[in-house]
C-alpha cells in the first residue's frame, strides 16, 4: 500500500509555523468537550477567525508545554467524516492539507461508541492520533466502567482519560500527543484497514490496488480510503477524482455494479453497508474488554431524564420555555439599558467637546455627526451583545437551547425554518425591543444552511428597539387612545410577515429539502464561567472589529449623503446675514430670546440644507412614487436617514421639518408639528408605521448579514427584498385605508 | 414474540432494536453517523409538546429526530419493555 506523506499545501492562512513546532488538531464530536479543552490548553491566547469564503470558525492558539511549542488547531465539532457539511469538510481539509503533526480526537467517554466511529475514520486515514477519554467522570456515574489501557492496545494509539473542565489528564494528552507527533514525523501513514464484509472487501480491493498503481489522487490520500469515498459517493472525493483523470470512470463503473448488486441480493447500498461495518468494528473492540456497562452504578443520565420530565414536559415544557425565553429577552434589555446610557453618556460628552472645540463648518459637522454620532450608535450595541451573548452561551452550555429547539422545531419548520431559529428571532424583536444586530450574529447556533439563511433574511422584519420611539410617536399622535393595540399589532404583523416571507423564501430562492433535524440532545451541564467568559468575548471583538472599519466607513458614507452638496453660497450668505441683522437689532434685549431667534434660523438653514443634499434630493425624486403609499419628501427623506439606523428617523423629520435636533424620546414639538400638518392623517401614519416595521435593515445589521452569509449578494438582497416587502404593504395600507375614510 | 414495525409507532418507554434504516443521501448519513443503525438498541423517552420531534435512548446518550425521519427507521420490539423511572408523561 503506498501511503506516501503528503507535503503541507496550506490552503488556508496560518500563523507563522516554526520548524520545530508541532501543529496538533483538536477533533471531536459536538458536545463532546472539546472546546473546553481547547479552552483550557490555551487561556485567552486564542486567534478567532473564520475559514475564507465560509462562516465556519477558526480557531488557533499557542501553547507552550515541556519546552515545546505546540501551534494547536481547533477543529469544529463533527460527528463524521463525510462531506455533507461545511464543517466536515474543514476538518477534512485541515488534517489532511495543513501538515498537522498528530490529531487529538477528544471524545465523550458517556457515549464512547457513537464518539469512536469519528475516531475510526481519522485512523482510515491514517493519520496519528492520541484519544483524550473526556468526561470520563460522568461515564463513570453513568455506570460506564472503561479501561483505556485496553483501548489504547487495540487500536494502537495512546489514550488518556481526562475531565476538560477540571484540567484533569489534560497534560498529560498533550504529551502523549506530542510523542506520538514526534515520532510518527516524516513516517509514512499507516491508515487502519477494516473489513466491510463479503460482498465490499473483494472490490475495495481490486480498486485501491488499482488507484495505488495508477498513483490515482494518493499523493494526497490513502488508496484505500479513496476506494472507500468512492463506495460512500463522497461528492468532495468525486469531484477531485473526476478532475485527476480516467480512472474516476472505471472506478465510478465498479461502484455502479456493487451497488447494483447488493439492491438486488440485500435490499442495502454501499454507504449503509461501510456505516454498519464500521459500527461493528467498534462494537468487536468495545466487547474486548474496552467497555462493561455496571447498571447498579448508573444515575447521571437518570437525573438528566428526570430534569426533562418536567423541562420537555408537553404543558410545563413551554409554561418553563416562556418564562426562560422571555427572561433572557429582560435581562438583556434591562440590564444592558445601563451600560449603554454609560455609553451614551461618554459619546455624548465626546460630541459636546468636540463641538465646544472646532469651529464651525464641516470639519465640525465630519467629527461630531458622522464620526463620534456615528461610531458612538453602533458602539452603544457592545453592552447589548455582551449579555445577549453570555446569556446565549449559558444556555447553549447547559443543554438548554438544544431543548428550546427540539419543542418549537415543529412549529418553526412549518414555515421552512428550524427549532434553533427560536432565540435569533426573540433576540431580534420577538418580543418587542429586541435589536437585530446580535440576532443576526445568534444564528450562529443554526448547522442547516438553508434555514440558517432563511432565518437572517426574516428577523430583521421582527420589533427591533429602534423602531419603537417612531411607533410610539406616531401611535401617539393618531391612535392615543389604542397605542397598545397599535404596538401589539405591529409585533403581530413583524412575526406574520418574518414568518410568511421565510415560508415564501424556502419555496423560492431557498428551494431544497429541510436539512435533518437528528441531533443530539446533550446531558443537562453547569457551564464553566471560562467557557462563558472567553465565548462572549470573542462575539463582541468580532463586532467592535466591524465597527472600527466598514461601520464607521458607512456611517460617514451617511452623513454625507446628508450634508452635500448643501446649499448654494448666496443662500448661505443669506443666513449668515439674517442672523447678524438679528444680532444687531436685538442687542441689549433679553438673551433667550435672541438665542430663541437664532435657533429658528439654525434649524431653518438646517432644513434647507437637508432638503439640498443627495439624501434630500433623492427624497424629493421618490416623491412620485412614494405617494402611493401617502409619504412626502420629508417623511422620505427620513426613512433614508433611518438606514443609518432607525432611531434618525425622527431626528431627520425634525430637521427636514426645520425643527432643529430632535431628541427622539421627547418629540413633542415633532408631534406638534406634525399634527398640525394636513398631509398626515392616521391613515398615513399607519402607512408608515408598517413601513418602518419592515424596509430595509439598518446598516450594521446589513454589515452582520455580510459577515454570517458570507456573500454582500445576500446582505444586498435583504435591503432591497424588505424594502419592496415594506412598500407593498404600506401602499396597500394606504390606498385602502384611504378608501374607506 | 417479535413484532416489526416503524420507530414513529413505538410508544413512550418500549424498547427496541433498529432493523432497517431506508434513507439515502444526506439524511441517511446523518442518521447512521448518530448510531441509528441495524442492531442498535433504543428507547423512546419523549416527544416534544407537540408530538414532534421525538427523543430517543441510544446508548449513552439522548438523540432527537422528526417523526417524519422517523418513518425511514423501522424496529423490533425487545422482550421485556421496562418502565424508566419517568414512567408516562
Amino acid at each position: 500500500m503506498t501511503t506516501k506523506q503528503t507535503p503541507p499545501v496550506s490552503t488556508v492562512k496560518t500563523p507563522p509555523v516554526e520548524a520545530n513546532v508541532l501543529t496538533i488538531a483538536l477533533a471531536g464530536n459536538p458536545n463532546s468537550g472539546k472546546t473546553t479543552a481547547f479552552n483550557e490548553y490555551t487561556g485567552a491566547r486564542q486567534h478567532v477567525g473564520n475559514y475564507p469564503g465560509i462562516t465556519v470558525e477558526r480557531k488557533d492558539g499557542i501553547v507552550h508545554s515541556q519546552g515545546r511549542v505546540v501551534h494547536l488547531v481547533d477543529l469544529p465539532g463533527t460527528y463524521s467524516l463525510t462531506a455533507y457539511s461545511e464543517e466536515e469538510k474543514v476538518v477534512r481539509r485541515v488534517v489532511l492539507e495543513e501538515g498537522v503533526d498528530v490529531v487529538i480526537d477528544i471524545l465523550n467517554s458517556s457515549a464512547l461508541e457513537r464518539n469512536l466511529y469519528l475516531t475510526v475514520q481519522f485512523l482510515e486515514l491514517g493519520l496519528p492520533l492520541a484519544l483524550g477519554l473526556n468526561m470520563i467522570d460522568e461515564a463513570h456515574n453513568q455506570g460506564l466502567v472503561i479501561n483505556a489501557a485496553r483501548l489504547s492496545e487495540l487500536l494502537g494509539i495512546p489514550v488518556v482519560e481526562t475531565v476538560a473542565r477540571t484540567k484533569k489528564g489534560l497534560q498529560e494528552l498533550l504529551d502523549a500527543a506530542c510523542e506520538r507527533g514526534e515520532k510518527r514525523r516524516g513516517q509514512p501513514r499507516s491508515p487502519l484497514s477494516i473489513s466491510y464484509g463479503p460482498d465490499l472487501d473483494p472490490v475495495l480491493e481490486r480498486m485501491s490496488e488499482r488507484i495505488a498503481r495508477e498513483n490515482f489522487l494518493s499523493n494526497r490520500y490513502p488508496a484505500r480510503w479513496v476506494a472507500l469515498k468512492y463506495l460512500e459517493s463522497d461528492e468532495e472525493v468525486l469531484a477531485e477524482g473526476k478532475a485527476e483523470g480516467r480512472l474516476h470512470e472505471e472506478l465510478e463503473a465498479e461502484v455502479e455494479a456493487v451497488a447494483q448488486y447488493l439492491s438486488r441480493t440485500l435490499d442495502s447500498y454501499p454507504e449503509a453497508i461501510i456505516a454498519d461495518f464500521r459500527y461493528g468494528f467498534i462494537n468487536g473492540i468495545l466487547r474486548q474488554g474496552v467497555l462493561e456497562r455496571r447498571d447498579d452504578l448508573s444515575q447521571r443520565l437518570a437525573v438528566s431524564d428526570q430534569a426533562d420530565v418536567f423541562l420537555t414536559h408537553r404543558v410545563l415544557g413551554p409554561v418553563i420555555m416562556f418564562g426562560v425565553l422571555y427572561a433572557v429577552y429582560w435581562l438583556t434589555f434591562t440590564l444592558g439599558a445601563y451600560p449603554m446610557d454609560w455609553v451614551k453618556s461618554a459619546f455624548g460628552w465626546f460630541h459636546a467637546l468636540a463641538s465646544g472645540m472646532l469651529p464651525d463648518g464641516l470639519l465640525k459637522s465630519l467629527v461630531v455627526s458622522g464620526i463620534i454620532d456615528g461610531v458612538g450608535g453602533v458602539l452603544g450595541f457592545v453592552p447589548l451583545i455582551m449579555i445577549i451573548f453570555f446569556l446565549i452561551a449559558a444556555l447553549e452550555d447547559s443543554g438548554y437551547m438544544a431543548r428550546i429547539a427540539y419543542m418549537l422545531d415543529k412549529i418553526f419548520r412549518l414555515f421552512g425554518l428550524h427549532g434553533y431559529s427560536v432565540m435569533p428571532y426573540i433576540v431580534s424583536g420577538g418580543i418587542a425591543g429586541g435589536c437585530a444586530v446580535p440576532g443576526v450574529m445568534a444564528t450562529r447556533t443554526l448547522r442547516s444552511p438553508r434555514e440558517k439563511l432563511a432565518t437572517i433574511l426574516t428577523l430583521p422584519f421582527l420589533t427591533c428597539g429602534a423602531k419603537l420611539p417612531v411607533f410610539l410617536l406616531f401611535a401617539g399622535i393618531f391612535f392615543s387612545n389604542n397605542s397598545a393595540l397599535v404596538m401589539f399589532l405591529l409585533t403581530v404583523l413583524g412575526w406574520t410577515t418574518a414568518l410568511l416571507v421565510a415560508k415564501f423564501l424556502r419555496s423560492t430562492l431557498i428551494k431544497g429539502e429541510s436539512t435533518p433535524f437528528v441531533m443530539e440532545l446533550p446531558p443537562y451541564r453547569l457551564p464553566t464561567l471560562r467557557g462563558l467568559f472567553i465565548h462572549t468575548w470573542e462575539r463582541t471583538w468580532q463586532y467592535m472589529k466591524k465597527a472600527g472599519t466598514i461601520i464607521l466607513a458607512i456611517s460617514i458614507l451617511l452623513w454625507a449623503a446628508m450634508q452635500f452638496p448643501g446649499l448654494s453660497d448666496d443662500r448661505a450668505a443669506e443666513f449668515a446675514q439674517r442672523k447678524s441683522a438679528i444680532e444687531e437689532q436685538m442687542k441689549g434685549a433679553d438673551k433667550t430670546e435672541l438665542g430663541g431667534r437664532l435657533a429658528e434660523i439654525d434649524a431653518e438653514e438646517a432644513g434647507e440644507t437637508l432638503r439640498a443634499s443627495v439624501a434630500g434630493r433623492l427624497g424629493i425624486a421618490l416623491e412620485g412614487v412614494s405617494s402611493y403609499a401617502g409619504f412626502d419628501w420629508r417623511t422620505n427623506i427620513a426613512l433614508i436617514g433611518g438606514f443609518a439606523a432607525k432611531e434618525v428617523i425622527i431626528s431627520t423629520l425634525g430637521t427636514a421639518y426645520s425643527l432643529g435636533e430632535v431628541d427622539p424620546e421627547q418629540a413633542t414639538s415633532l408631534a406638534e408639528r406634525i399634527k398640525a400638518d394636513h398631509g398626515w392623517n392616521a391613515v398615513t401614519a399607519a402607512a408608515l408605521m408598517i413601513f418602518v416595521l419592515l424596509y430595509a435593515p439598518c446598516f450594521v445589521t446589513v454589515v452582520m448579514i455580510r459577515r454570517e452569509t458570507g456573500s454582500w449578494k445576500w446582505a444586498l438582497f435583504g435591503t432591497v427584498f424588505n424594502t419592496a416587502v415594506a412598500f407593498a404593504l404600506a401602499v396597500a395600507a394606504f390606498q385602502i385605508g384611504t378608501a374607506f375614510t | 414474540m417479535t413484532t416489526e414495525l416503524p420507530l414513529r409507532q413505538l410508544s413512550l418507554n418500549q424498547k427496541a432494536r433498529v432493523t432497517s434504516v431506508a434513507a439515502h443521501g444526506e439524511m441517511g448519513r446523518r442518521i447512521r453517523d448518530m448510531g441509528l443503525v441495524p442492531g442498535a438498541e433504543i428507547r423512546v423517552i419523549g416527544r416534544a409538546p407537540l408530538q414532534d420531534p421525538v427523543a430517543l435512548r441510544l446508548k449513552g446518550f439522548t438523540l432527537s429526530l422528526r417523526n417524519s425521519e422517523a418513518d425511514y427507521i423501522r424496529v423490533m420490539l425487545e422482550e421485556e419493555s421496562d418502565q424508566g423511572p419517568d414512567g408516562q408523561a
